[in-house]
């Protein structure tokens, strides 16, 4: 039925009830011209004033996915900028999409946690809608919707890169999609990583991965990848012991979201940095310190 | 325009009450009851897919009787509403009496100025902190609204059905004697009893995390009622 009562808000739709809550959202606001996500700025915003928003916004950084054995794990860094300084230290960026998948964001996080409301009440809707989860696959594919339709933003400066991972109980297996600013969607064999700091966590994760990781074990991986990234490049924030800050880490498996506690992942942390710490004596002196000894 | 002849408003208002009430009472009945923890309900349905009690929102929930493609039309519409008040607003700002509202408008509406008025009548239910906070609104056809306590009886027989309900009703009662209470009125005014595989079985369990709603499967209905109803 096509037709509906007076006072609801109905998008119209070919046959029967379009459960896309992102239509309806997008329609209204078409209509009333208010609260309209993922589209762009009237007018166009000139390219010195882009460049200097998207300097001036906070950009959430390096974020990860990998598969173990019974699901996937998915974690992010904690540090947002804004051109060349920090902007938060305790960002969060990985959040549940629903119960069985998780999404992380990279880029402008206004934008992204927009996107990612969105994203959550769009499967939530479609569930109620219909009485039926959506699949990974579906659920994959409407984010890559989601992505594209804020192409007018990004071409301003505000790109948004997520990675989406979860349990997908038709194939009984975690699976891992990386997606690109204009809405491309790729699934993932193993691991992604993405960010400013992707590429050196890949670096990790390509040495570390192996085929039917534990549970711990990919929580490992996932935070040593997280810590190297955090060495080699300035936007990702690594774990601050002395502030309570650690990496935020997420698993998705057959039972569902958790969440892991900052102890775990502070447990994993320690461990990592004892086992560098007994594998390689630390290169205490700097370049400066030897010339000063040799001075002497 | 057509001449129309003059049909006194008393009469017109009449005529559809009546048309309306005719198609509800041709359905089967919905049950709803607080017990302890949140309220039951409880739906005649041998579908395990086309429902009449379903989540609007996280502490909502609707259930419809009469007409499906009508009350069907008005759950949707009922989401929708939610899930974009949640959306702009905040998620605590979706109540119960927002879209008991917004239904009584638009079935009034509907009711007197469509061709026929839905043959339908709904609930809003909404579980609170503690039974104190509890909401049941009960829509009928015309766009009136009743704001119940305890229990609400939809549908067909659903005098015979209040009175069993109140006799058996008791504040803070176990989901399991809940459900054998409801179950029983049911069986009463149906004069035949019921399996399990029969019954649509919903609860908004305040003890649950964010989304209250769940759906009881037959066999945990079975463990509760001790099988066949009566």
């Amino acid at each position: 039925m096509s037709s509906f009562p007076e006072g609801f808000p109905g998008p119209t739709y070919p046959l029967g009830a379009n459960p896309s809550f992102a239509d309806l959202v997008r329609q209204l606001g078409s209509e009333s011209s208010s609260g309209d996500p993922g589209g762009s700025v009237p007018g166009g915003l000139s390219d010195r004033v882009s460049h200097g928003l998207s300097n001036r916004v906070p950009h959430g950084t390096t974020v990860l996915a990998l598969k173990f054995a019974d699901g996937v794990v998915m974690a992010g860094d904690r540090r947002a900028t804004e051109g060349y300084s920090i902007a938060d230290e305790r960002i969060e960026k990985v959040f549940p999409a629903d119960d069985h998948s998780a999404v992380a964001i990279a880029g402008a996080a206004g934008q992204a946690t927009e996107i990612v409301k969105l994203f959550q009440t769009e499967i939530e809707h479609y569930e109620k809608v219909e009485g039926d989860r959506l699949s990974l696959e579906g659920k994959a594919n409407r984010l890559a919707q989601m992505i594209r339709g804020n192409l007018p933003m990004a071409m301003q400066g505000l790109v948004v890169v997520p990675l989406f991972a979860g349990w997908d109980e038709g194939r009984s297996e975690g699976r891992i999609f990386r997606y690109d600013v204009t809405g491309g969607r790729w699934e993932e064999a193993v691991f992604h990583a993405t960010g400013s700091g992707g590429i050196h966590a890949r670096g990790t994760l390509k040495k570390r991965w192996k085929p039917g990781l534990d549970r711990a074990a990919a929580i490992s991986v996932a935070v040593e990848a997280l810590y190297d990234a955090a060495q080699e490049d300035a936007a990702t924030g690594g774990p601050d012991l002395f502030r309570g800050v650690y990496p935020s880490v997420k698993v998705v498996d057959r039972e569902g979201f958790h969440t892991i506690p900052d102890d775990e992942v502070r447990g994993s942390f320690e461990a990592i940095v004892e086992d560098l710490l007994a594998s390689q004596p630390p290169v205490g002196a700097s370049g400066a310190r030897e010339a000063e000894e040799m001075g002497e | 325009m057509a001449f129309q002849p003059y049909v006194p408003p008393e009469q017109l208002i009449k005529d559809r009450s009546d048309y309306a009430r005719k198609g509800i009472a041709r359905g089967k009945s919905v049950v709803a009851v607080e017990y302890g923890e949140g309220i039951l309900f409880l739906a005649e349905n041998p579908s395990v897919t086309l429902h009449k009690v379903s989540e609007i929102y996280d502490r909502v929930a609707f259930a419809g009787v009469g007409k499906y493609s009508e009350f069907e039309d008005l759950r949707i519409a009922g989401i929708r509403l939610a899930d974009l008040r949640g959306y702009s607003y905040g998620r605590e700002d979706v109540t119960a009496k927002t879209l008991a509202n917004a239904y009584s408008q638009a079935l009034s509406t509907i009711f007197t100025q469509q061709m026929k008025p839905y043959e339908v009548e709904i609930l809003v239910a909404q579980v609170g902190e503690d039974e104190a906070g509890n909401s049941l609104f009960h829509i009928l056809f015309d766009g009136s609204v009743a704001d119940e306590e305890g229990f609400v009886a939809m549908g067909g027989r659903s005098e015979d059905l209040s009175e069993r309900l109140s006799a058996s009703y008791r504040a803070g009662a176990s989901l399991a004697d809940a459900l054998g209470g409801a179950v029983e009125a049911v069986s009463a005014v149906e004069d035949r009893s019921f399996e399990p595989q029969g019954l649509e079985v919903a609860v908004l369990d305040r003890t649950r995390a964010r989304r209250k709603f769940r759906r009881l499967a037959s066999d945990e209905v079975a463990g509760m009622v001790g099988g066949g109803g009566r």
